[in-house]
């Protein structure tokens, strides 16, 4: 808890030492991409399950409130809850057949699914514009309080992110966790304990498309304009990307990773369109030398390094 | 407590098991012993909703439960530990026999992630629950050690206090005393007769013949896949075709 | 609708089908191998279509010449890639294996992306592009290359994995590979095999398709899903199964785009895809497995 409010507190104040800015735009970015990393790490980190698809839940989240609101003249506040529950309840639908399947072949089968989310985004061009998108998506607004700048934005997303962040750390550290967390290690060992593992996994994948799909209408309002492009097979594996590299099965890693990946682009300006490449490596590496994630691997790098400089005291 | 009743198993055209029934009584402790290959794990695997059976039926406390899978039978007081411990390896001890909690609890989701009162006070619950459960099988001080540490007899110690945590009714062992050196194996014969003085019906796969004799009620052995008698440890013991399997045919 | 125009659709279905096939039989070859789905599979493709042009562009090559340049680089390609990426792995548990892979392939993606640009290529045809008219449908001699290319590739590999020593180890490693680590099978050697035939299919896969459906850094992402559907469709074999799962995804593909909408083809393959997975795991011509977990 005191973990969390420390954080909390960073973040709140971070705003005073950058000054707005153009940082602060990237900043309401980070936010939305730990939300949606920790959504992926539910599923990955803690249940053990891969998703090659969520930036489809991501998607269909921008795209039920961008459409409601801006073609059907919903409030965004409206919008925003029904368009998560019917990706949650999509996401338990889908997760009884799709999660069924393990490893090698859930992963096909959720980029399969996530490529077909894509694809109808481009092509229900009277619903979402098609690949040239939709814009005109309204700003949140509570009151006379209209969430149309950078600072504002980043108090709205990062008060969304914070709760995400406090609500599954403290589901993490429950009964459900656990439970995850033991049917990852051992399904037939849980499943023994009375832990009804096809039940828990699928309203995992719900939970997790359903934390995707508030990211995805956060998103939506604060850009007021989408197109499918966001929404494809390659920011599924960015999001991939930030889970593994921030460690699976940590909430404060996800975080790190999303930060990361959102950041490092920013500083790489000049090898725009190579940042993909890094991202290749970064996994390969990350899996290669440091499958625990930063948040594990790089106190172990420190513990390691201070043992051998004593040794070489002694 | 339990009964298994005509119990066929037949993987690709190989007969594993053929029309196997016996029954287990309530508070006893049960062995099942038969020669390598006699289909024992196979019986277990399909006593405790691992595997479903070709034919043949398996009751418990009288109601019929065939092909129920794992998480219903726990609900309904069966549990079982495995012949290769099956630990929740990156978790610690405590939070192992916490998950063995799992059914005497029932926050969902949601409770969980908004930590409402009744859900901390259910965790606090499962807590002093586990604490007890690794108090019985003393390895308390192992408390908060991750599982995947464990040497290999403590980590069996830790199986069974994980399926203690159940509240079983009756627990099944696949061969507890395999891996465990002859200090560990009498220490687990009096943790097998403590569980069955708590009031728990115990069923055992064994190969560690002393341990069997010395402390079952009661002796099922099977021989390729069927029943080749059932008794008292001493009847066992003067069964001729029982030794005929153990030694060979020939004698 | 015309007879000419399912015909139509058809024949060119079926090329592009052969293609899929190729590239299923290189994904199930290192599944069967090894139990991996190599996700970089599509980028052997690409790189196969890449390297030619390569060959042919900035070394002048002659195409006849160009080709088994490509195929041989490609192929070493896809021998550092396991050596360097799969072999190394401290812990290869599935979902590690699939992040390296995709690792791998966004890294060969982004370094050809390097290399060539982001623009669309064309190579030549094997020989020209005069039309053959087959009943009332015309079909390009690229075609009868592709199909001619994909019955010899697919005869030399049931000949290697029938008739020679390795492709027979091959096949027990397919079965079990403990066991053949027991009676003295090489397993990493054949895991590395594995790696090599199939990039080297991949590629050939890459190069045949080229002429007509041009090339880029990025063709080998969807032409690698397609591929692992034909496979998922054979129930991961490597022989005939796979090879009617391409050709059967590629007819329905082709009658989908042009029945239905061009918009949703891509769509069709994994609708499949999906459906196969949740209803027939084991393929469509897969025996469900025996109960034995």
């Amino acid at each position: 808890m005191l973990k969390f409010l420390a954080f909390a507190g960073m973040i709140l104040l971070a705003p005073l030492y950058f000054k707005g800015g153009y940082l602060m735009n990237v900043l309401v970015f980070v936010g939305i991409h730990t939300m949606l990393a920790i959504g992926l790490n539910l599923l990955l980190g803690y249940a053990g399950q891969i998703s090659l698809g969520h930036a489809g839940f991501f998607g269909l989240g921008a795209y039920l409130s961008g459409v409601l609101t801006a073609t059907y003249g919903w409030n965004p506040w409206l919008a925003m809850p029904l368009a998560a529950l019917m990706v949650g309840a999509l996401a338990f639908a889908i997760g009884f057949p799709i999660l069924k399947l393990k490893g090698h072949y859930l992963a096909m089968a959720t980029l399969g699914m996530g490529i077909i989310i894509y694809i109808v985004f481009n092509e229900t061009v009277e619903l979402t514009g098609g690949p040239s998108g939709l814009s005109g998506i309204p700003n949140l607004a509570v009151g006379s309080l209209t969430f149309d700048s950078d600072v504002k934005n980043y108090y709205l997303i990062w008060s969304f992110t914070l709760v995400t962040i406090l609500l599954t750390l403290n589901l993490a550290n429950s009964r459900v966790g656990r439970a995850l967390r033991a049917v990852h290690d051992s399904e037939v060992a849980a499943r023994v304990m009375g832990v009804n593992a096809r039940l828990l996994k699928v309203q995992i994948f719900a939970l997790s498309a359903l934390i995707s799909s508030i990211a995805g209408s956060l998103y939506a309002h604060t850009m007021t304009f989408v197109s499918p492009a966001s929404f494809g097979f390659n920011f599924s594996v960015e999001l991939l990307t930030m889970v593994v590299i921030g460690g699976l099965g940590s909430i404060y890693g996800s975080f790190l990773g999303a930060a990361l990946l959102t950041l490092l682009p920013e500083f790489l300006r000049a090898a725009q369109d190579y940042d993909i490449i890094i991202y290749g490596g970064l996994l390969m590496l990350m899996v290669m030398f440091m499958p625990g994630g930063l948040v594990r691997g790089v106190p172990d790098l420190f513990r390691k390094l201070l043992k051998k400089g004593g040794a070489n005291h002694a | 407590m339990l009964e298994v009743s005509g119990i066929t198993q037949i993987f690709g055209g190989v007969t594993a098991l053929e029309d196997v029934s016996f029954t287990v009584a309530k508070g006893a402790i049960t062995g099942v012993i038969g020669p390598n290959g006699a289909g024992k794990t196979t019986l277990f695997n399909i006593v405790t909703g691992i595997y479903t059976q070709t034919a043949g039926r398996v009751f418990l406390k009288g109601s019929d439960v065939s092909g129920l899978p794992p998480e219903k039978l726990a609900r309904l007081g069966m549990v079982r530990t495995f012949q290769n411990i099956e630990l929740f390896g990156g978790m610690t001890v405590l939070e192992n026999v916490m998950v063995g909690l799992h059914t005497r609890s029932s926050s969902g989701l949601l409770a969980c992630s908004l930590r409402m009162p009744w859900s901390r006070l259910e965790e606090k619950k499962i807590r002093a629950g586990a604490l007890k459960w690794l108090e019985f099988t003393g390895i308390t001080d192992l408390a908060d050690v991750t599982a995947g540490n464990l040497p290999f007899g403590k980590g069996r110690l830790l199986e069974i206090a994980r399926a203690l945590a159940v509240e079983p009714e009756i627990i099944l062992m696949d061969e507890p005393a395999a891996g465990l050196n002859s200090h560990e194996t009498s220490d687990l014969a009096r943790l097998i007769q403590r569980i069955r003085d708590l009031g728990i019906t115990v069923v055992l796969v064994e190969h560690d013949m002393e341990l069997v004799m010395d402390i079952c009620d009661r002796i099922v052995v099977l021989n390729l896949g069927r029943k080749l008698a059932e008794g008292t440890p001493r009847e066992i013991q003067e069964n001729h075709e029982v030794i005929a399997a153990y030694l060979g045919d020939d004698t | 609708m015309q007879f000419d125009q399912l015909l139509q659709y058809t024949l060119s279905g079926l090329s592009t089908g052969a293609i899929y096939a190729l590239i299923g039989i290189g994904f199930s070859i290192i599944y069967n191998a090894t139990g991996i789905i190599n996700f970089a599979q599509g980028e052997f493709v690409m790189l196969g279509g890449m390297l030619t042009l390569f060959f042919l562009e900035a070394l002048k090559l002659p195409l006849w010449a160009a080709i088994p340049c490509a195929v041989a680089a490609s192929t070493v390609a896809g021998l550092l890639f396991e050596r360097l990426a799969i072999r190394p792995l401290r812990q290869p548990t599935p979902i590690n294996l699939v992040i390296i892979t995709i690792g791998g392939s966004i890294l060969i993606r982004g370094l050809s992306m390097l290399l060539w640009g982001k623009d669309t290529h064309a190579i030549p045809p094997f020989s020209g592009d005069d039309p053959i008219a087959i009943g009332g449908a015309t079909i390009l001699p690229q075609h009868l290359w592709i199909l001619a290319i994909t019955v010899i590739i697919v005869a030399a590999n049931r000949f290697y994995f029938y008739h020679t020593i390795s492709g027979k180890a091959m096949r027990a490693c397919a079965y079990n590979r403990r066991a053949a680590g027991l009676v003295g099978i090489d397993v990493r050697r054949m895991v590395l095999f594995s790696f090599i035939i199939s990039s080297a299919m991949g590629s050939i896969a890459g190069i045949i398709v080229a002429p007509l459906t041009m090339t880029a850094y990025d063709v080998g992402v969807m032409l690698g899903l397609k591929g692992f559907c034909a496979a998922i469709i054979g129930g991961m074999s490597s022989g005939l199964a796979t090879v009617v799962g391409g050709l059967l995804l590629g007819v329905l593909e082709s009658l989908g785009a042009g029945l239905i909408s061009s918009g949703y083809k891509d769509a069709i393959a994994f609708i499949i895809l999906l459906l196969i997975l949740f209803i027939r795991p084991q393929g469509l011509f897969g025996k469900a497995e025996s109960e034995r977990v």
